[in-house]
């Protein structure tokens, strides 16, 4: 198993997506935020493509967002305006924090006239009525993606595909699980590059690789020092560079607590005779992002849930600048963990990343936590 | 020599009493057995009301007035930040932790904790400000509603059925927590009175479609805020009722808000409260800003008929007086789901169209948006409203703010930009 072919779909993925419509004749449709539900698009034969930034300087987004916006939600317009993602015949946002909203809009203004689906998914998943509510949005999203495709989508064809993404989520929580071992057998940026390439590629596909990446990691050792055992939470972060260099400084990243990790695939679609009410069970029942964290705090025990399930002895708070509900929690959370005996280190992202200064924080926090062990 | 006769208002000191008698009413509830309840300025106000006395504290006028006063802002921000929250989240939400982390109440004392919160959710800051707010202040219970349904356009029945079950279940949980009996008859009560006075400042609005306009919107910052602190209570209607025959008796007799108006302009979100002398800046030009779809939309309610929109038809106008808890939930859910300030939410091309109507229908010549750092609930989509007016030939102008962090304003630079676009619309400096 070559463990690069999931950086390769990921940095390749609009080569992928371009191939995977020519050779399938289906439509993609973008998505932004992990609540949209993939499985209804895939049963109607679409590949659902989740929306990520560039890394790259995203000025030409100034017209359509205020400065005030997250740099990720500033870098997604800007892949609208430079074409990245043109062959994407329609995008689909399940409510989610302001920031993407607005991305959502102007990604209609820059392109107009395909299918765009603003789906009102419920903020209070805590509510006992919240499950009513999403199933009613999953079949109004169901009936106009029908429409849009031309077809009557089958009962049957979105229980196939809940099975196939469900099986999907099963081999990355099993494929996490081995981060748990003393000796990860494979680094925090190889495992946010397998979860990535899922959302960028067909869940069968997909599954078909972590099949041959679990079983060959059942007997792979590094041949590296796993250093500091680090977490990392918070906002959207798909920067496998900077996962990748940090790891390079003496430390694994061994668990995520971030939308495009832990929280995209964490939990399975229940058992029920309605299928659209299996899904919005588990949308409604899947690990919260911090805008749906609430009456009650949740995040906090989860998070430390996951940094003593996977003995963890640091924690990297990344928060991408602006980012209202992160900003939100931090405080929180690092606190619940520092209370608890793990250091936290604040890193705050924007488009592009400062990492000259962000390697002095790093290689610090990296030394402190050693020192701690040593006594 | 004045274009136009001015005149204060005759009923400007009745309502600045009953404002600081508000502030006041929280402080004193416990010596009268009421209920101390804190929440958004959005919240469902009406329902607690079945509880019996209750005082509130909305979270973001008090923000505002926290504002108004800098150096007691300052503070409050620094301590908010010195907890570690950042500084660009809501400003109104940052003063108010703050006011709880000094123990200060901007109108005297010490801070007075809540026996709860109730609020409503449509921001991402809504129901974690009092999350946080009831975490800092040792756990305080909060209970939020989501209204996040969709817009004024696409109410759902099962949409309806969400924000009523969660109200179904906050009136148990209040139950609960206070172990009092909830009286379905002061619901009812409340839920009319609201809705009789959201409509009735539409009215009052609508005054201002007149030329020259009886009022300037920074006199209207006054007044609005009656309909985010207690827009439920008898005494708002009637101050309301009070001063739409005022403001009626004044389009009557020609009297002005703007002795030279002679271009009318709209704003957007909230003004940066410490520096609301930028708008008497604008009259000294002959510009009067005569609302905005934020003065207009945050405690009027209206119908959208026809490319218009004109004071909502309350439930009593509509033969649809509620009679029970189940009538008197709905029709405050369908009521509130059509506020103008939540339909950007969904989409800012809805606001934008909200805005034209304010254009065309109240004769603007020209719209100042306020690129409002400390909310971004109302800056979202903003930079869209900007375009699309642009794009439908509307004179538009931008500054960058805060409503409520004195430190992101630059006054003088604010100004000088007022200045161009003024001069770009062809007015001059007025000579008095």
């Amino acid at each position: 198993m070559d463990f690069e072919t999931f950086r390769r779909h990921g940095r390749g993925r609009h080569d992928y997506a371009r191939d995977w419509k020519k050779r399938t004749g289906g439509k993609v449709v973008g998505t932004f935020c992990t609540y949209v539900p993939e499985e209804i698009l895939a049963a109607g034969g679409v590949l659902p493509v989740r929306i990520l930034g560039s890394h790259e300087p995203a000025d030409d987004a100034e017209p359509y967002v205020f400065g005030m916006f997250c740099p990720f939600s500033r870098d997604c317009i800007s892949q609208a305006i430079r074409g990245r993602y043109d062959y994407l015949d329609g995008t689909v946002l399940a409510q989610t924090c302001l920031h993407i909203r607005n991305t959502f809009w102007s990604w209609q203004k820059v392109n107009p006239g395909r299918f765009h689906y603003y789906m009102c998914f419920p903020i209070k998943v805590q509510s006992p009525r919240a499950v009513d509510y999403a199933t009613g949005e999953m079949r109004a999203f169901r009936a106009a993606f029908e429409k849009w495709l031309g077809r009557p989508l089958a009962d049957a064809q979105i229980r196939d595909a809940i099975r196939v993404c469900d099986e999907n989520r099963a081999l990355l929580e099993e494929i996490y699980g081995l981060r748990k071992d003393p000796h990860p057998p494979l680094t925090g940026r190889e495992a946010m590059e397998m979860v990535l390439a899922g959302q960028l590629m067909d869940k069968r596909e997909h599954n078909q690789l972590l099949r041959q990446a679990l079983a060959a990691l059942r007997t792979r050792r590094l041949e590296r020092d796993p250093g500091v055992r680090l977490m990392i939470v918070g906002s959207e972060d798909d920067d496998t560079e900077f996962i990748g260099t940090t790891e390079e400084l003496g430390c694994t990243i061994v668990v995520d607590e971030h939308c495009t990790g832990t929280r995209y695939f964490l939990n399975r679609t229940p058992d029920d005779p309605d299928p659209m009410r299996a899904l919005a069970r588990r949308y409604v029942g899947k690990p919260p992002c911090p805008s749906r964290d609430w009456d009650a705090r949740t995040r906090t025990d989860r998070t430390l849930q996951l940094a003593r399930d996977y003995n963890v002895q640091g924690a990297l708070l990344v928060q991408q600048k602006f980012c209202d509900p992160h900003e939100l929690d931090i405080p929180a959370i690092k606190s619940t963990l520092e209370r608890n005996g793990i250091p936290t280190l604040f890193l705050e992202f924007d488009v592009t990343i400062p990492f000259g200064q962000f390697r002095t924080r790093i290689e610090a926090f990296l030394e402190m936590i050693r020192a701690e062990a040593l006594f | 020599m004045p274009k136009y006769k001015t005149g204060p208002l005759k009923c400007w000191n009745k309502a600045k009493e009953l404002r600081q008698k508000y502030y006041e009413d929280y402080v004193s509830a416990p010596k009268s057995g009421a209920l101390r309840i804190g929440g958004s300025a959005w919240a469902f106000s009406a329902v607690p009301e079945g509880l019996g006395d209750v005082r509130w504290l909305t979270g973001e006028p008090y923000g505002a007035s926290c504002a108004f006063d800098r150096k007691f802002s300052l503070s409050c921000l620094e301590a908010a930040e010195k907890k570690g929250y950042a500084r660009d989240l809501c400003a109104y939400m940052r003063n108010y932790w703050g006011s709880i982390l000094i123990d200060q109440y901007a109108f005297g004392g010490g801070f007075p904790k809540p026996d709860f919160f109730w609020t409503s959710h449509i921001c991402c800051s809504h129901a974690k400000w009092y999350q946080v707010a009831g975490e800092l202040e040792g756990g305080t219970p909060c209970y939020a509603v989501d209204v996040s349904v969709g817009p004024y356009t696409q109410i759902t029945p099962h949409g309806v059925a969400y924000v009523v079950g969660q109200l179904q279940d906050g009136i148990a949980w209040m139950e609960k927590l206070t172990k009092r009996r909830y009286d379905d008859a002061r619901l009812i009560e409340a839920v009319i009175t609201e809705t009789e006075a959201m409509s009735l400042w539409a009215k009052i609005c609508m005054l201002n479609r007149n030329v020259p306009a009886p009022l300037d919107e920074k006199t209207m910052y006054a007044l609005y805020v009656f309909g985010v602190i207690m827009k439920h209570r008898p005494e708002v209607l009637a101050l309301y009722r009070e001063l739409h025959d005022e403001v009626k008796e004044r389009v009557e007799r020609g009297i002005a808000a703007c002795a030279n108006e002679s271009k009318r302009l709209i704003s957007d979100t909230q003004p940066p409260w410490g520096f609301l002398d930028v708008f008497r800046h604008m009259e000294t030009y002959g510009a009067v800003s005569i609302g905005s779809l934020y003065t207009f939309g945050l405690a009027g309610m209206w119908d959208f008929p026809d490319g218009t929109m004109v004071p909502k038809a309350t439930p009593r106008q509509l033969g649809q007086t509620p009679r029970t808890r189940e009538e008197a939930l709905e029709a405050i859910v369908r009521w509130t789901l059509c506020r103008p300030e939540y339909q950007h939410f969904y989409n800012p091309g809805l606001k934008t169209d909200l805005m034209m109507r304010i254009i065309r229908d109240w004769k603007v010549d020209g719209a100042l948006l306020h690129y409002n750092r400390g909310c971004e609930g109302l800056s979202l989509g903003i930079a869209q409203n900007r375009m699309e007016l642009a794009a439908a030939g509307v004179p538009v102008s931008v500054f960058e703010g805060n409503m409520g962090d004195e430190r992101e304003f630059d006054h003088a630079r604010t100004l000088e930009r007022i200045d161009s676009f003024l001069e770009t619309l062809g007015l001059r400096k007025v000579e008095v």
